[in-house]
C-alpha cells in the first residue's frame, strides 16, 4: 500500500513540475516586462487566451499544419504585445504606477469581453488526442512533456538573446538602471518596444502549449492569470531565476495538494502559501530589499 | 442654489419608493448597495492602498451570513455582524504582516489579489456546504418577508434598509475625511519614512482603515445577498469583482464622498442599458454578447489614460481651478 | 568645441541656471567647480540633453544641440560619466564596457575600442568577468570612465568623479583624467573638490547658485582670494 501511495505522489511530483515548465514561461515573459518597463501586465494571461484563440481557429478549425499555426499565433501575439505597450503602457508611463496597472486590467475586462463577442463563451477544444505515456506505472500526457519540453528550449532561447546579444544586454542593463542607458545612445523607447513584442511572444508561445493541454473560453485567463502573478512577486518582482524557481516551487505544490484532495485545495495550499512567504521574505525568494 | 441640492436629492431619495416602478427601482437598489462597497474600497483607495482583493470581503460579508442562516438558523441580525468581524478578522491577518513587513505598492496590491483567490477558492472547494460554483440560495423564512430572518419579499422596505446603509457609508466617509487619521494616512501616502519619523503610528493607522473598509464591504455584501437571494463565488467575489470595485471609483472620482456612488450609477447604468440593447438585438437574431463589458473595459482604458481623477474628480478640479485662476 | 551661450535651465517652476556662457576647446581640460547646489549636475544634464533648457545655445563643434534627444548625443561625440558611477550592477565589467559601445556608430568599433581600453586600465582586463558591482569605488570610477570611452567620444563630461572616494583614490582617479588627457581627449569636469581639480584642468569657471561667479586658468584661479576662502578653508 505504501508503494502505491510512492508511486502516485511521485507522479504528482512529476506531473507538478512538468506543469510548472508553461508557467515558468509565462512567468519570465511577465518578470521581463516588469523588470524592464515597471509595470504588471494584469492583461497577460489574456494575451495567451487570444493566442489560444488562434491557435484554434488556424489549427483546428482551418487545418493549417500545427507548426504554422503556432508561428502566426505567436507572431500575433507578439504584436498584441507590442500595441498594448504602445497604446497603453507608454502613453502613462509617467502617471503613479497604480494607473498603469489599472489600465492593465482594464485590458483585461476588454479582451475578455471583445473574445465573447467574437466566439461567444463556448469551450473551444483543438481536438488532438495525444497519447499518454506510462512510465514504471506512472502516467504521463505526451502534451504535457512537449509543452515541457518546449517551455524549456524558449526560456533557454530567451536567456542566450538576453546574455549574447546588444540588445539582450541593454535590457538587462535597463532593468538594473534606467536612466544611465541614455548617455550611451540607447534608445529607451526602443528597448520598450522591444521587451513588450518579446513578453507577447512568449505569451504566445505559452498559448500553444497551453491550447494541446486545455479547452480555450473567453475566461479561460482567470485560470493561471493570478497564479503567474504570484509566482512572479514570490520569486521576487522583475527576477527572472526567482520566478523560475517559484513556478516550479508552486506548481509542485498545487500538484501534491491535488493528490490528496481536490484540485481547488492545491491552489488555495499555493496561494496561503505565497502569502505565507510574502511575511517571512517580502520581496521575495530572490529579490532584492 | 448649491446649498439647497443636498436637501432636494435627500427628498428625492425619500420620495423614489412611493413612485418608482418595480424594475428602476430594483436598480437603484443595486446602485445602493454597490456604492456602499465602492465608497467602501475608496477608504483604502484613496489614500494609495490599491487593494485587488476586495471580492473577498464581500464573499466573505454575504457567505458567513447565509451559511449562518441555512446551517445554524442564525438570525441575519446575528449573521451579520458575524461576517462583519469575520471580515474584520481577515483584513487583520493578512494586513498587519502587509504593513508590519512594508508591502506596498505593487505587491500590496498582487497579495490582496491572493487574497480574493483564496477566498474564491475556499468556498468552491467546499462545494459541499456552499454549493460551489453554482451558487448559494439563503432559505426563504414563511412567506419571504420576516425581521426576524432579514428577509423583505417587497423591494421598498429594502429600500430603505439599504439608503440607511447607503447614508451611513457616507456618514463614515466624512467622518474620516475630517479626522486626524486622514491626515496621518495621507502623509503616510507621501512619504511613509518621514510620517513615521514624525511621530505617526504608520501601521496601526493603516490597519484601522483597512478593518473599516473590510467591514463595510462585508455589510455590503451581506446586504447584497439577503436582496437577491442568490450569490456565488464569481458573483461577488474574484478578481472580476475585485477590478469592477476598483474601476467603478476610478471612473466615480476616488477622493470625493459621493464619487463611488456616480461611478455605480454610470457603471450600473451602462451595464443595464447595454443588457437590454443586447436582448433587444437577439430577437433580432444578432448575439452582442460581451458587448456591455467591451465597452466597459475599453472606457476603463481611456478613463485612467485620459480622466485618472474619475467624472467627478474632474470636474470639481476644473470649478476649483476655475476658481484659483480667478484669484492669481 | 563645446560652446554654451546664456543657457537657462531647471525644472519645472524652479530656475537652476541663470545666463551661463562657457566654452571648452578641442585639446582642454575644463572644470567647472562650485559647492552642492550650485546647479553643476544641472549642467550636465543640459549638456547630455536629458533636461531640455528654458532657453539660451548650446553647441557642440558648431552643430546645435538643442533639438538632439539624449541617446543622439553620443552620436554627437560627447560621453558622459554620470555622477557616482552608475555601473550596472549585476553585470561584468566587459558587459559594462560593451554597452558603452551600444550606439551604431561605436557598435563597428566595438572591438577597438575594448582593446584601447585595456591597454589604458589594464586593472579593468584583470578584472573583466567580475561583477562591476563588487568592484572598488575607484575601480568602479575606472570602468565608468572606460565605458565612457567605449563610444569614441571626442568630449568626455565627468560629473563628480571624486564623489563618494576616499582621498588616496580620488588622487588615482585624477591620474586617470590626466593620463585621458594624454590621449587626447577633451574633457569637461564638474567637481567639488577643487584643489584636486585644478591640478588636472587648464582652466575652470566658478559657478554658485546657478550663476558663473569667476573664470580663468587654473593657476590664476588657485590664487584667487574667493576661491581660496570658500574653498579651501584659507
Amino acid at each position: 500500500m505504501d508503494e502505491i501511495f510512492d508511486i502516485f505522489l511521485l507522479e504528482a511530483i512529476v506531473n507538478g513540475i512538468l506543469f510548472g515548465g508553461v508557467l515558468a514561461l509565462l512567468s519570465l515573459g511577465l518578470n521581463l516586462i516588469f523588470g524592464v518597463v515597471d509595470v504588471v501586465w494584469i492583461c497577460y494571461a489574456e494575451l495567451v487566451m487570444f493566442g489560444m484563440y488562434t491557435m484554434y481557429w488556424l489549427a483546428g478549425v482551418y487545418d493549417v499544419p500545427i507548426l504554422l499555426a503556432a508561428i502566426a499565433a505567436i507572431g500575433l501575439v507578439s504584436i498584441m504585445g507590442l500595441l498594448v505597450h504602445v497604446l497603453i503602457i507608454a502613453p502613462i508611463l509617467g502617471s503613479p504606477p497604480i494607473n498603469q496597472l489599472l489600465a492593465t486590467g482594464g485590458l483585461l475586462f476588454f479582451l475578455q469581453s471583445v473574445a465573447t463577442l467574437m466566439w461567444s463563451i463556448e469551450f473551444r477544444n483543438l481536438g488532438l488526442k495525444l497519447p499518454i505515456l506510462e512510465f514504471s506505472e506512472m502516467y504521463f500526457s505526451y502534451a504535457r512533456l512537449l509543452a515541457f519540453g518546449v517551455a524549456l528550449v524558449g526560456m533557454a532561447a530567451v536567456y542566450l538573446f538576453l546574455t549574447r546579444t546588444y540588445i539582450g544586454a541593454a535590457i538587462r542593463a535597463i532593468s538594473q538602471d534606467r536612466e544611465v542607458m541614455v548617455l550611451m545612445g540607447v534608445d529607451e523607447k526602443k528597448v520598450y518596444w522591444v521587451t513588450a513584442a518579446i513578453g507577447g511572444g512568449l505569451a504566445g508561445l505559452a498559448a500553444c502549449l497551453l491550447v494541446l493541454q486545455y479547452d480555450v473560453h473567453p475566461f479561460v485567463g482567470i485560470s493561471f492569470g493570478p497564479i503567474t502573478f504570484i509566482i512572479c512577486v514570490l520569486g521576487g518582482l522583475g527576477n527572472m531565476l526567482g520566478g523560475f524557481l517559484a513556478a516550479f516551487i508552486l506548481s509542485i505544490i498545487i500538484s501534491i495538494g491535488g493528490l490528496y484532495s481536490e484540485t481547488e485545495w492545491g491552489y488555495v495550499l499555493a496561494f496561503v502559501f505565497f502569502i505565507i512567504v510574502m511575511f517571512i521574505r517580502p520581496q521575495g525568494l530572490l529579490g532584492k530589499k | 442654489m448649491g446649498k439647497f441640492f443636498p436637501y432636494i436629492l435627500g427628498l428625492i431619495l425619500l420620495a423614489i419608493p412611493f413612485f418608482a416602478p418595480a424594475y428602476p427601482l430594483h436598480l437603484i437598489i443595486m446602485i445602493l448597495i454597490w456604492s456602499l462597497v465602492y465608497t467602501a474600497w475608496s477608504l483604502m483607495g484613496r489614500f494609495g492602498l490599491v487593494s485587488l482583493g476586495h471580492g473577498a470581503f464581500m464573499s466573505i460579508g454575504a457567505y458567513v451570513t447565509a451559511l449562518l442562516w441555512n446551517y445554524g438558523g442564525i438570525s441575519p441580525w446575528i449573521g451579520i455582524p458575524a461576517a462583519m468581524i469575520t471580515a474584520a478578522i481577515m483584513a487583520l491577518l493578512v494586513a498587519y504582516p502587509c504593513f508590519q513587513f512594508k508591502i506596498v505598492g505593487h505587491y500590496f496590491a498582487l497579495v490582496t489579489l491572493a487574497l480574493s483567490e483564496v477566498v474564491k477558492l475556499v468556498i468552491i472547494a467546499c462545494r459541499d456546504s456552499t454549493g460551489g460554483s453554482l451558487g448559494f440560495t439563503p432559505e426563504r423564512h414563511g412567506d419571504g418577508t420576516s425581521l426576524f430572518a432579514f428577509q423583505f419579499a417587497d423591494k421598498e422596505t429594502f429600500y430603505w434598509v439599504v439608503l440607511a446603509a447607503w447614508v451611513i457609508g457616507l456618514l463614515i466617509w466624512r467622518a474620516v475625511d475630517r479626522s486626524m487619521i486622514r491626515f496621518a494616512l495621507d502623509s503616510i501616502s507621501e512619504d511613509e519614512d518621514a510620517s513615521a519619523a514624525a511621530g505617526v503610528h504608520v501601521t496601526a493607522s493603516k490597519l484601522k482603515i483597512t478593518v473599516l473598509s473590510a467591514v463595510l464591504t462585508a455589510l455590503g455584501g451581506a446586504l447584497y445577498c439577503q436582496y437577491q437571494m442568490f450569490i456565488g463565488p464569481e458573483v461577488i467575489g474574484g478578481i472580476g469583482i475585485s477590478l469592477q470595485i476598483v474601476f467603478a471609483v476610478v471612473v466615480g472620482g476616488l477622493y470625493t464622498m459621493l464619487g463611488p456612488t456616480i461611478g455605480a450609477i454610470i457603471t450600473l447604468l451602462m451595464i443595464e442599458v447595454f443588457r437590454n440593447l443586447i436582448t433587444t438585438l437577439r430577437t433580432d437574431g444578432i448575439d452582442l454578447a460581451g458587448l456591455d463589458t467591451t465597452v466597459y473595459g475599453l472606457m476603463l482604458i481611456l478613463f485612467i489614460i485620459f480622466l485618472p481623477k474619475g467624472i467627478l474628480g474632474e470636474a470639481i478640479d476644473r470649478l476649483a481651478g476655475g476658481k484659483k485662476r480667478s484669484q492669481e | 568645441m563645446l560652446e554654451l551661450n546664456d543657457v537657462n535651465a531647471g525644472y519645472g517652476s524652479f530656475q537652476a541656471l541663470f545666463d551661463i556662457s562657457l566654452e571648452v576647446k578641442a585639446g582642454e581640460a575644463v572644470a567647472v567647480i562650485g559647492p552642492n547646489g550650485a546647479g553643476k549636475t544641472t549642467l550636465m544634464r543640459v549638456i547630455s540633453g536629458m533636461t531640455a533648457p528654458f532657453s539660451g545655445a548650446l553647441t557642440m563643434e558648431g552643430q546645435s544641440l538643442g533639438l538632439v534627444k539624449p541617446h543622439e548625443i553620443v552620436d554627437l561625440g560627447i560621453a558622459h560619466v554620470p555622477e557616482n558611477r552608475r555601473l550596472f550592477p549585476g553585470m561584468t565589467v566587459e558587459d559594462n564596457l560593451k554597452l558603452g559601445a551600444f550606439a551604431k556608430k561605436a557598435r563597428g568599433d566595438s572591438d577597438k575600442n575594448l582593446n584601447f581600453v585595456y591597454e589604458l586600465f589594464p586593472r579593468m582586463k584583470e578584472r573583466r568577468d567580475q561583477l562591476a558591482g563588487t568592484m572598488s569605488g575607484g575601480e568602479q570610477q575606472m570602468c565608468a570612465i572606460g565605458r565612457a570611452i567605449m563610444s569614441g567620444p571626442k568630449l568626455l563630461l565627468m560629473d563628480e568623479p571624486s564623489a563618494g572616494l576616499a582621498p588616496v583614490v580620488v588622487q588615482q582617479v585624477f591620474g586617470l583624467v590626466k593620463r585621458i588627457r594624454e590621449e587626447g581627449y577633451t574633457v569637461l569636469i564638474v567637481e567639488q573638490n577643487v584643489q584636486q581639480v585644478l591640478k588636472v584642468a587648464d582652466r575652470a569657471y566658478l559657478l554658485e547658485a546657478g550663476q558663473l561667479i569667476e573664470s580663468g586658468n587654473s593657476t590664476d584661479l588657485l590664487a584667487s582670494e574667493t576661491v581660496r576662502k570658500a574653498y579651501m578653508g584659507l
